[in-house]
């Protein structure tokens, strides 16, 4: 079965024309001004990962467009008594789902999701294959911020291989021609990373990916998902730790992102978090515009 | 098509008339009858040179008659898993494909690595359609600490040991498994992957899996290992090893290298890894998931020019059936192995000789003399007068479609499904008898 239209599995395979649909129809969405698109539907949420954010801006998106939701987590549901992932999907149809979003720790679940169930499916972050909305919604906070992606420059600094968020930008930034730097030591960034999207080079030094940049986004460390690999943490810190010094680097007007969670005094201080140039908390409120927008859209409501 | 039991009663001789016969053994590829009786070639001969009557004719003009196929690597998955096959589904869909000898992997539940279980594998109450030929394991409940019984397991009709899907890592166990095999003339089958590179990996290293996120299996993590083993292979008299699988350029090369300084080295490749790369795979569909992944395009050219320059000894199925709910999952969780026998000689024929021009004979071999030479198949793998009448007729220009869900394995979980091949099996003779024809 072919994914049902309106799904959002990722940024990849997305052309620009549609991301800037999308971006363009959040920029008309105020989640304190409810527009009832969704009346009555039920959208579904299905997280069998731990999620702040983009759970809860899921969640108030939908709201706040007139649709009920429920939360499925797979602590105190089914999937914790070894329910399979296809049987938790005909189950949330068979409850009347009009809209599933899910979140899985492995690559490719919502694929999965959409193969065989006949409901948008909305990707909210899959292992460390995507996260299309945090794309999304970073794509319309660089737009609210720079005139446009011409000739900008952005540098994405730490753990881009555990980084869904990364592989995101890389493809989101890449269709719209924007030069993309990769800053982190080889086992964070691999050579490998460059064949993502044309357009994508790596720094191995923070000065090489500071200068002459427009944005800059940071990563958390994902130490969870290391799963054997080295890292000294100190010495991390000591040569990618995003400080006010640092930043003087970068192109005077950069703004600083990050899909958080973010670690003080590890990939960043709290300097550089509650500095002028950091746009993270607008990150999270423009999550819910652009949620919006990407629920609208998997009903067919985007126009 | 009709399969028949093995031991269904049919006449006592049977003529194959008309047909082009290809036997790479006896170096023959040329118009020929072929009178089988009493189980055995009674004689080979030109066109209507087989005087008197047989019981039983097939005509098999515009037909390639070739020795009964053998494949060294299946998974039947009994004792234990008859829920994805049985040895009599399994033995079917062999016939199906064109073998009339498989040769049985021990990674059961539990592991074949007594006589019993041997003994259990040979009964006539398994249903089995072609040869069985049960490959013991090499260590206990391959575990990779302690050998098993190699002259037991040998005598008990086991033709080679290995700890498939559990590779033999610890060196010293390796050299023992070598040494004491060695001595008693047989194959030590190794599935090569250093297991711990492999640790949450579900394909092949490579752009593609950063791409999709999955973590990757290196082509070192092969590699290594099959250097190790060839040098071991080296150094230890007698020692025999069978390379499984193969699909690395890397472990290639110590291939050849073992094999130009005399080591009693072999090795198999199956039909998936000289057909598809880790790019094929699309939208996590788990029927590209399997062990050794999917490699890189530069890895199946390296494939392809030893599949034609004769450094491959056999081409091998891996057939490994799985139920569809330990498939339809995530990409990750999902089962490791694909379903092989009835698209091999399809695929080998679409994708060797009609689209690389290997000759046919050379085809042929890596389903017959090559594999029967492995383990040591004595009789098997050549049509000369006297060999046991294990028989495969195919048609090499027929066109068809491959439906998965017609498939006659009981597990469907296969990436060639709807895929248009050309070369089919006609007919599937074990022992003189006909048990498969279309």
């Amino acid at each position: 079965m072919n994914p049902a239209r309106g799904s959002l599995l990722g940024i990849e395979h997305l052309e620009a024309a549609e991301i800037l649909k999308i971006l363009k129809f959040a920029r008309g969405m105020n989640p304190d001004k409810l527009r009832l698109l969704l009346k009555g539907k039920r959208v579904l949420l299905l997280f069998y990962e731990a999620s702040t954010r983009t759970r809860s801006s899921f969640e108030i998106a939908a709201k706040s467009l007139g649709a009920h939701t429920v939360l499925i987590q797979s602590t105190g549901s089914s999937i914790e008594k070894g329910e399979s992932l296809l049987d938790t999907g005909y189950t949330v149809r068979a409850l009347g789902a009009n809209v599933i979003v899910i979140r899985h720790p492995n690559a490719g679940a919502p694929y999965v999701m959409a193969h065989h169930i006949d409901v948008p499916i909305v990707n909210a972050g899959d292992g460390l294959h995507e996260h299309p909305s945090q794309a999304l919604l970073d794509a319309y906070t660089i737009l609210r911020n720079k005139k446009s992606f011409k000739d900008l420059q952005v540098a994405i600094v730490g753990d881009i291989f555990h980084s869904r968020v990364a592989r995101s930008a890389c493809h989101l930034l890449s269709k719209f021609g924007v030069k993309i730097i990769l800053c982190g030591p080889p086992e964070l960034v691999p050579e490998i990373a460059i064949t993502l999207a044309p357009g994508v080079g790596i720094a191995r030094h923070i000065e090489d990916a500071l200068r002459g940049t427009d944005v800059l986004m940071l990563l958390r460390v994902q130490t969870e998902r290391l799963a054997g690999l080295k890292i000294d943490l100190s010495e991390y810190v000591a040569r990618y730790q995003m400080t006010a010094a640092r930043l003087k680097m970068a192109k005077k007007d950069c703004i600083v992102m990050h899909p958080g969670p973010i670690i003080r005094g590890l990939e960043l201080t709290s300097e550089v978090a509650d500095g002028v140039q950091a746009r993270i908390l607008e990150e999270v409120r423009n999550g819910v515009p652009v949620r919006m927008a990407i629920l609208a859209r998997a009903m067919g409501k985007m126009r | 098509m009709t399969i028949a039991a093995k031991n269904q009663s049919q006449s006592g001789s049977l003529l194959i008339k008309g047909g082009h016969v290809v036997d790479p053994a006896a170096r023959i590829d040329t118009p020929m009858d072929v009178l089988l009786k009493d189980g055995r070639v009674a004689e080979i001969a030109l066109p209507n040179k087989i005087e008197g009557n047989a019981d039983d004719k097939f005509d098999a003009r515009g037909l390639i008659i070739a020795p009964g196929f053998i494949d060294l690597h299946v998974h039947l998955r009994e004792p234990g898993q008859a829920y994805k096959e049985t040895i009599a589904t399994g033995t079917a869909a062999a016939a199906a494909g064109g073998f009339t000898s498989v040769c049985t992997m021990p990674n059961t539940a539990p592991v074949v690595d007594s006589v019993e279980w041997i003994e259990w594998l040979r009964q006539p109450e398994r249903g089995a359609i072609v040869n069985v030929f049960p490959i013991a394991a090499a260590t206990r409940a391959s575990k990779g600490a302690t050998l098993t019984d190699f002259r037991a397991l040998q005598s008990a009709g086991a033709i080679a040991v290995t700890d498939d899907g559990k590779p033999i890592l610890d060196d010293s166990v390796m050299r023992e498994a070598l040494t004491l095999a060695g001595e008693l003339n047989f194959p030590v089958v190794q599935h090569a992957e250093d297991t711990r590179m492999t640790e949450n990996c579900s394909m092949h290293s490579g752009a593609r899996s950063f791409r999709l996120g999955l973590r990757g299996m290196t082509a070192a993590a092969e590699a290594s290992i099959v250097e190790r083993d060839v040098q071991l292979a080296m150094q230890i008299p007698n020692a025999r090893l069978h390379v499984a699988h193969l699909s690395t350029a890397d472990a290639l090369k110590s291939v050849r290298r073992g094999k130009r300084a005399k080591a009693r080295v072999t090795l198999e490749v199956t039909p998936h890894h000289f057909t598809l790369t880790d790019e094929d795979m699309r939208d996590y569909d788990s029927n590209y998931k399997m062990n050794p992944p999917l490699r890189s395009a530069s890895d199946l050219e390296a494939i392809l020019a030893a599949l034609a320059d004769g450094t491959v000894d056999a081409i091998a199925t891996d057939h490994a059936p799985h139920a569809a709910h330990e498939k339809e999952m995530e990409f990750e969780r999902a089962a490791f192995g694909i379903t092989g026998l009835e698209t091999a000689l399809a695929l080998a024929i679409t994708k060797l000789h009609r689209e690389r021009h290997i000759p046919l004979l050379r085809v042929v071999e890596l389903f017959t003399a090559g594999p029967a030479r492995c383990f040591d198949l004595c009789g098997r793998g050549s049509l000369v007068r006297g060999s046991v009448a294990d028989v495969t007729v195919f048609d090499p220009k027929k066109k068809w479609t491959f439906d998965a869900s017609k498939s006659i394995s009981k597990s469907k979980n296969t990436p060639f499904d709807g895929w248009q091949f050309t070369g089919k099996v006609v007919a599937t003779i074990v022992g003189g008898k006909i048990v498969c024809s279309s």
